[in-house]
Formats: C-alpha cells, structure tokens, sequence
C-alpha cells in the first residue's frame, strides 16, 4: 500500500516535472536546424518565386505569376519535365522488382550467402560520383559496352553522346547504385513472410516459381507499392549522374528537373526561374510523399 | 536430392553472377589504371590482364592530387555531421516518444514535413542563409566546413529512427532511475543513450556514408580546393586529366578505397537487416 502511494507521488511529480519546460529544451536545438535549413528555405523558395531579379539581383521587383508563365511557355523547361518523367518510368519499375528477384535469391540458407550480400551491396557504399566515371568510362564510345554489343552484330553508338542513348546509360547507373538498397528492404521484408504458407504451397505440389508469384508477390505488395514510391521520390531528385556523366546533354536530352534549377540558379544566376520551377519540383514531390505517407507509413509516424 | 542440388547450383550461378556485375565496373576501373603507356587502353577486344602492367599511374596521380587532404576534409565533414545528428536526433527524440506536452503533435508534425522537402528543392535559399551567415569557405577554414556540416545536422529520419527506439524501452527503467533522483537529462544520457546503442550506430553508419558520398551541396559551395571533399576532388579529375582515363581511373580507384575498408569492416551492420528502419526517401 505504501509502496503504490509512494510510486503515484512520484508519477504525478514526474508528469508535472514533465509539463513545464523540458520536453522544449529537448527539441529546441533540432528545431532551430530543422527552422533555419528547412522551414524559412521552403518559404522562400515560394516567395522568390514571385519575385523578378533579372534586372537588380538586389533590388527584386514583384512579378506576380510572370516566372511562371516564363517557364511554363519555354519549350525548354517542358523538355526538362519530360526527360524527368522519362527518367522516373525507365528507373522505377527495374528498381521495383528486379531487386526483389535478387533479394528471394539470398534469402536462402546457402553457404557464402553474406558474401553475395556484401558483394551486391557494394555499390550502394561508394559515392555515386566514381560509380558515374566508372560508367562513363564503360560507356565511351570504344568502350566495354559497345564492345560487348559488337559481339552481339550492332555497331558502335555514342551512348553519352547521341539522344537517343544518354537517358538510358544515365538510367543505367542509377539502377545499378540502387539494387542492392532495395534487395536490403525487401530481404528485410521477406523474412517477414510466415513460412508455413511456403510449406502449405510445397504440399499442393507448388514450384519455385509460382510459390513466389502466388505467395510472396501478394504478402509483400506494401512493400512493393513503398519501393515504388520511394525510388520515384529519388528519381525525380536525379542530379549528381547527370552532372558527372552528360551536363543535361546531348542537346539537352538528359536535363532533368534538379539539374535545370542547379543551372538556373548557380551557373546562370536567375533566381526568379531556379526558384518558380523549383516549386513546381516541390509540388510534384510533395504528391508522390502525400501518397507515401497516407497509404504505406502512415503506421511508422504516427504520434 | 539430385534437384535439390540443382537449385542450389542455380542460386549459386545467379548471385554468382550478381556479383560479378556489382564489381565489374569497379575492377574494369582498376584494370585500366594498372596499364601502362605502351598498352592502347581503347584496343578491341579490351584486354582484363594488362600487359604492360604499371604502378606509375596511381604514384603519378597519387603526387598530383592531394588525396590525403580531401579525404581529411570528407572525414572531418562526415564525422561531425554523424555526431551532430546523434546529439541532436536523440534529444527531440526523447520527449516525442516519451513526454505528454502542449503542442506535442504540431511539432511532431512539423518533423514530419520536412521528410517532404527535398533538399534539391530548397538548395537556393540554402545557399542564400549559409552566405548570410559567412559559413563559406572564402571567409576561412572553419566557416567552411560549418557551411558544410550545419545544413544537414539535423533529419527528420534520425528522429522517427531514435523515437521509434526509445519507445521499446521499459518505462520502469526510467521510473526506477526518477525514484533514485536522477535528472530527466541524466535519465537521457545514462539509461536511453546506452541502451539504444544499436540504432545509434545504426543511424551513425548510415549518416556517415550519406555524408561522405555528398556531392551536390560540396560542389555548390565550395571554392577553394583545400576544402574539398572526395567526391568533388574525384569529379575535378575528370577535368584535369581531359581524355587521359589512366589517371581518372587510378585516382578513382584511390578515393573508393577509404570508404570500402569502412563497408567491409562494418559489413554486419548493412547486410544484417537491422537498418529496415533506416530507409530513406
């Protein structure tokens, strides 16, 4: 009796501690990062996007919509939105599933099996930049890649620098730094899978195969669906391949959303355009992580 | 039994395959550096084993290139922004999983958003602050790594990834330890910090190698070369070596080689499953 009244003081003592001041010491100083890095950016973004500083970098004048209109007439920027676009559905779909070939492949119990994994994982480690040389350097036109085509019959073709080519051979290294991040998620998610319905499947004489696609296909399309909309987020976000391997070209056919503000904002100075198609970039993003978060994480964030 | 071998034989073939794929960029990397001037780098067939094989190429371009400097630079940068976000993670953390406070859900849901804003998005701006704020490298060496570290010293991820182990911990410990008069501060560092130290060194790999691979940011506000980091000295070599692949391909290989010995030595922490909750976006 003692003992419960002694811890109910301290309980109340405790919440009242609690109420006051302390849980705000505790978030200040991530607050004031979270405020200064990306709360008063994200505003300005907006309001610089309705400014005009072409004339005076540091006397902007109000423009209404006009950088807007600007970007949204140039046939340049639509470019930009499509190469983005072309990206996403060249990228997501091979990161969506091929990675989940991979991962029920080590997810077996064999010998060597963490080798495969470290050695599948490597890429995801390295900095994208050397992983973008070492496939320029693939990629050059009396290259490994158009020497392996040779083999094949087809004659050599400028993977980098013809448009047809660039988008895919940039597509390519980000496909190949992606596999073994998602293999990890899905390997994590795989283990999930209750194994007694591969064994009820082995019973009704179920192959490989069709016990993966009736099986584990239906217990992981959360995850699939997650995966989709994460490596979308990502591949709108593409800059670093680009800028390593094409600078946006050939004519353009490898400019993408991200690399476009960069160009806008740092090497042409037009804050007004940078800022307009970076809300548009904003925009487009903020519905893939609308979807994501009300339909598949909603659990992990909730208060 | 005989098709039992047989699959494994397949999986075997299949991850072999993999495997060889994940690194044949990387040794077709390597076999170029090692060939010397005598060998035409560009013949058909290409040659794996070189021929004229040579050491000069990572010397001469290990002499050229202050490695040393930009990976001291990528260490230091990545180091404090990997001790930033646990300091920081871990204090928001704690009253979010654990404290009942007025406006508790308007803060959790601000943390919340920023997981929504690119960074790519807002890197104008950015620019903008950290000018304003003298972080850039032509105002001396430690504003310049600051300008480096303090935009990505806090995420919203290390957040949910530290709350979402703070919540698996007994209450009872913490109650135990306010029976004993320990401050909620002490109750913080002396019972949730020790026993989350898994997730810590978690979120500290992974922030690590986030940090260290960083190009974008280094390369928009960095205009010294005594500041650079690895990424950005590695794609400078593309310029200055034009069309010599020999010293690309070598200086390369020497700047992957740091964080290799890392993943390696680490490697339990990433093949293991434990980073499901490390995901990002």
């Amino acid at each position: 009796m003692h003992l419960l009244l002694l811890t109910y003081i301290i309980y109340i003592n405790m919440n009242n501690f609690y109420k006051k001041y302390i849980p705000y010491l505790f978030l200040l100083p991530a607050m004031i990062f979270l405020a200064v890095f990306f709360f008063i950016p994200f505003f300005q973004t907006i309001i610089l996007s309705f400014f005009d500083y072409s004339a005076d970098i540091y006397n902007p004048v109000f423009a209404g919509f006009n950088n807007y209109k600007h970007i949204f007439t140039s046939e340049e920027f639509y470019q930009t939105l499509f190469n983005t676009f072309l990206f996403l559905i060249l990228v997501v779909p091979f990161l969506s599933i091929f990675p989940l070939i991979v991962a029920v492949f080590i997810n077996q119990k064999i010998k060597g099996i963490n080798i495969y994994k470290v050695l599948i994982y490597l890429p995801v480690v390295v900095s994208i930049v050397v992983v973008a040389i070492a496939f320029k350097w693939l990629f050059a036109q009396q290259g490994m890649v158009n020497f392996i085509f040779s083999l094949a019959g087809y004659s050599p073709v400028g993977w980098l620098t013809d448009t047809k080519f660039a988008m895919i051979s940039v597509a390519a290294v980000t496909i190949y730094k992606g596999i073994g991040y998602y293999m990890m998620i899905y390997l994590s998610a795989l283990i999930g899978v209750p194994k007694d319905l591969y064994e009820a499947a082995d019973c009704d004489g179920a192959n490989a195969l069709s016990k993966h696609i009736y099986v584990t296909v239906p217990h992981l399309m959360p995850i699939i669906a997650l995966v989709v909309t994460i490596s979308s987020i990502s591949a709108l976000k593409v800059f670093t391949e680009i800028y390593v391997m094409t600078k946006g070209g050939p004519l353009n056919s490898t400019k993408t959303m991200v690399y476009y503000i960069y160009e806008r904002a740092f090497e042409n100075l037009d804050l007004s355009l940078a800022s307009a198609a970076s809300v548009v970039l904003l925009l487009i993003i903020l519905i893939f992580s609308v979807i994501n978060i009300t339909f598949f994480e909603n659990k992990r964030y909730k208060l | 039994m005989m098709k039992k071998h047989l699959n494994g034989f397949f999986i075997h073939l299949f991850l072999i395959i993999m495997s060889f794929l994940s690194l044949f960029p990387f040794m077709w990397l390597i076999s170029t550096a090692l060939k010397g001037m005598d060998e035409n780098i560009f013949q058909y067939p290409p040659v794996f084993i070189p021929r004229d094989f040579t050491l000069k190429n990572f010397i001469n371009v290990w002499h050229q290139i202050p490695f040393l400097l930009y990976f001291l630079n990528s260490f230091i940068v990545a180091g404090f922004t990997v001790i930033l976000n646990l300091i920081f993670s871990s204090l928001a953390a704690y009253p979010l999983a654990r404290m009942e406070f007025k406006g508790k859900r308007i803060l959790f849901s601000l943390v919340l958003s920023t997981i929504m804003i690119p960074f790519q998005a807002i890197m104008l701006p950015v620019y903008l602050i950290v000018l304003k704020l003298h972080l850039v490298d032509s105002y001396g060496i430690a504003p310049g790594y600051l300008g480096l570290i303090l935009p990505f010293a806090v995420n919203a991820f290390g957040i949910f990834l530290m709350r979402q182990a703070f919540l698996t911990i007994p209450k009872e410990m913490e109650e135990a330890a306010f029976i004993d008069g320990c401050s909620v501060f002490n109750i913080w560092r002396k019972i949730l910090l020790p026993m989350t130290a898994p997730t810590l060194a978690v979120l500290a790999i992974f922030t690590f190698i986030g940090s260290w691979g960083e190009f974008l940011w280094p390369s928009i506000v960095l205009t010294k070369k005594t500041l650079y980091t690895l990424p950005v000295g590695v794609n400078d070599l593309q310029g200055l070596f034009s069309a010599n692949w020999r010293y690309i391909a070598a200086g390369s290989v020497i700047s992957v080689i740091p964080i290799i010995i890392f993943f390696v030595s680490l490697q339990k922490y990433f093949v293991s499953g434990s980073n499901e909750g490390a995901v990002k976006g």
